[in-house]
């Protein structure tokens, strides 16, 4: 791992609503490296969410701290979420150009990055289509499209294939890790799927049940660049037997 | 509805069987006003020769059109309708202008709801047309006490549009302006307006078509032009005949508006169009 990026220390979270007091996450520490993969793994409820959006820095934290190395404010954050969240009011381009109009980028360069990054995720016929004439799967691509084109400091995803059927998830996997093996930037991305965190991570947290807390830090190490093919490795499927079976004690 | 995301990603949208028909429609639509048209004056024109009535109980299509021609030619019409023609957009002007600035605030302030809303309903539960009268006292029979009506009928549909639309702009979508460190104007012009505006364009379509009703009943209580003006003086003097060239001209006018707000509607929803089902 090279230079650190963030470190969070003891954060704890609890919201309050009419019944009374609902802590969310519990004491949870760790560090996150200027080029890691992390996955976070765990139950339903287990505040993994809630996590992102304390990072992102849509919600303050009742305890602890979080702290980014190298820039005193608050990170530019590229943001994708379990639906594509897209803006129907515009075009696949625009979509992707959002970012870019909000930082006042001068036109000719907005064009010119959205060109290269539309070719990127192979959507050039599709340039012009509304959102809803896209499917599940395009829509995802233009949101990660829309994450990566204003080259944020940090890549935050919310389950970003959960509503996606298996094979065109696994698509969308490996073209995520296509597009960050070229722009190396940290990652945390919180999903369901074993197999998805072990291919495309570097290190995976598996949380308890609600409060969650932290059970295991478990450091992947395949070689990079990955293939598919990794899935049938024995080595892989015996990490994620392993991993299966912590997941499944956490639950009971 | 999980498979049907790989057939939508390789084949081409399948076609509804239900829309032959509707562009059929659509397309003779216009055609078929017109028939229905013909036919209306046609019956019209058969019970004023069967049933021998006099002119000024109903007159005919004939004497309709030749009243229309006259002040046409001689100029009466559209320097009325133009008198009523300006209260109806400037009342539709101003009261959308306040109704949306205040309807903004609101969607945004539960407080400031809460304070207002004994004003805002009894603004509503008031018939504007009751107060008209006293409107004319304090302000006149000039244009500006019917403008004033336009504004106070055409607001509250506006402003309850205007909350609507903004309050149903998507959580997320704004989670994401955040993330992207958006500014307020940034959120407003590139988030919340768009969002708001197909809502927006329904309040207004319904505030052009009162916004005419105020216009004339502000010209019945007490005024010396417009077109509701014309209708009295035709009723004072049984002339049927320039009661329904005045008449046909409001529906024209608040037609065409209505027309105009679904176009301009139409411009700047074209994503609607694409957005089946």
């Amino acid at each position: 791992m090279t230079d650190g990026f963030l470190e969070i220390q003891r954060l704890g979270m609890s919201f309050r609503d009419n019944k009374g007091h609902l802590e969310v996450l519990r004491d949870v520490s760790f560090s996150l490296g200027q080029e890691e993969f992390l996955c976070v793994l765990g139950p339903s409820g287990s505040g993994k969410s809630t996590l992102l959006r304390l990072i992102a820095g849509l919600l303050k934290p009742s305890e602890g701290q979080i702290n980014f190395f190298g820039c005193e404010c608050q990170p530019r954050v590229g943001l994708v979420f379990q639906y594509a969240n897209l803006m129907p009011w515009r075009t696949v381009r625009q979509n992707i150009a959002l970012p870019l109009e909000l930082q006042q980028v001068p036109a000719p360069e907005i064009e010119k990055r959205v060109d290269a990054m539309i070719e990127l995720v192979g959507l050039t016929e599709f340039s012009h289509s509304w959102p809803s004439e896209l499917s599940g799967g395009m829509a995802q691509r233009v949101a990660i499209a829309r994450a990566f084109i204003q080259e944020p400091d940090l890549l935050l995803l919310d389950e970003p294939f959960g509503a996606l059927d298996a094979l065109t998830r696994e698509r969308m996997g490996a073209e995520l890790l296509n597009i960050w093996q070229g722009q190396r930037i940290p990652v945390v991305m919180v999903t369901h799927s074993i197999s998805e965190a072990l291919l495309l991570s570097d290190r995976v947290l598996v949380f308890t049940r609600r409060p969650g807390q932290i059970t295991q830090d478990v450091a992947v190490n395949f070689p990079r660049p990955r293939m598919e093919e990794l899935r049938y490795s024995a080595a892989f499927q015996q990490m994620e037997r392993s991993l299966r079976d912590s997941l499944r004690e956490t639950v009971n | 509805m999980r498979n049907t995301y790989d057939l939508r990603h390789t084949d081409m949208p399948t076609a509804d069987p239900e829309r032959p028909t509707l562009e059929f429609l659509a397309r003779h639509n216009g055609w078929l006003v017109l028939v229905s048209l013909a036919l209306t004056v046609g019956i019209w024109s058969l019970v004023i020769d069967w049933g021998d009535l006099p002119a000024f109980l109903l007159p005919a299509p004939r004497a309709v059109w030749q009243k229309f021609m006259q002040m046409l030619l001689d100029g009466t019409l559209l320097r009325h309708a133009w008198v009523t023609l300006y209260e109806v957009l400037l009342g539709l002007l101003a009261g959308s202008l306040v109704a949306t600035s205040l309807g903004y605030a609101l969607s945004k302030s539960p407080l400031l709801e809460k304070v207002l809303s004994p004003y805002l309903v009894a603004n509503q539960a008031v018939p504007t047309v009751a107060i008209a009268p006293l409107l004319i006292i304090w302000f006149g029979p000039g244009v500006f006490s019917k403008v004033l009506i336009c504004a106070l009928i055409v607001f509250f549909p506006v402003m309850v549009n205007t909350i609507i639309g903004f309050r149903a702009v998507s959580a997320n979508l704004y989670d994401l302006m955040r993330s992207m460190r958006a500014t307020r104007a940034q959120t407003l012009r590139l988030l919340e307006l768009p969002a708001a505006l197909p809502v927006l364009f329904g309040g207004l379509r319904i505030g052009a078509a009162l916004s005419v009703i105020g216009a004339v009943v502000g010209e019945f209580v007490g005024s010396d032009k417009g077109l509701g003006f014309l209708i009295n003086v035709g009723r004072g003097q049984y002339d049927t005949a320039l009661v329904f060239v005045s008449i046909i001209t409001l529906i024209l006018m608040a037609l065409s508006l209505y027309g105009l707000a679904m176009l301009a509607e139409k411009r700047t929803t074209r994503w609607k169009a694409a957005d089946r089902g």
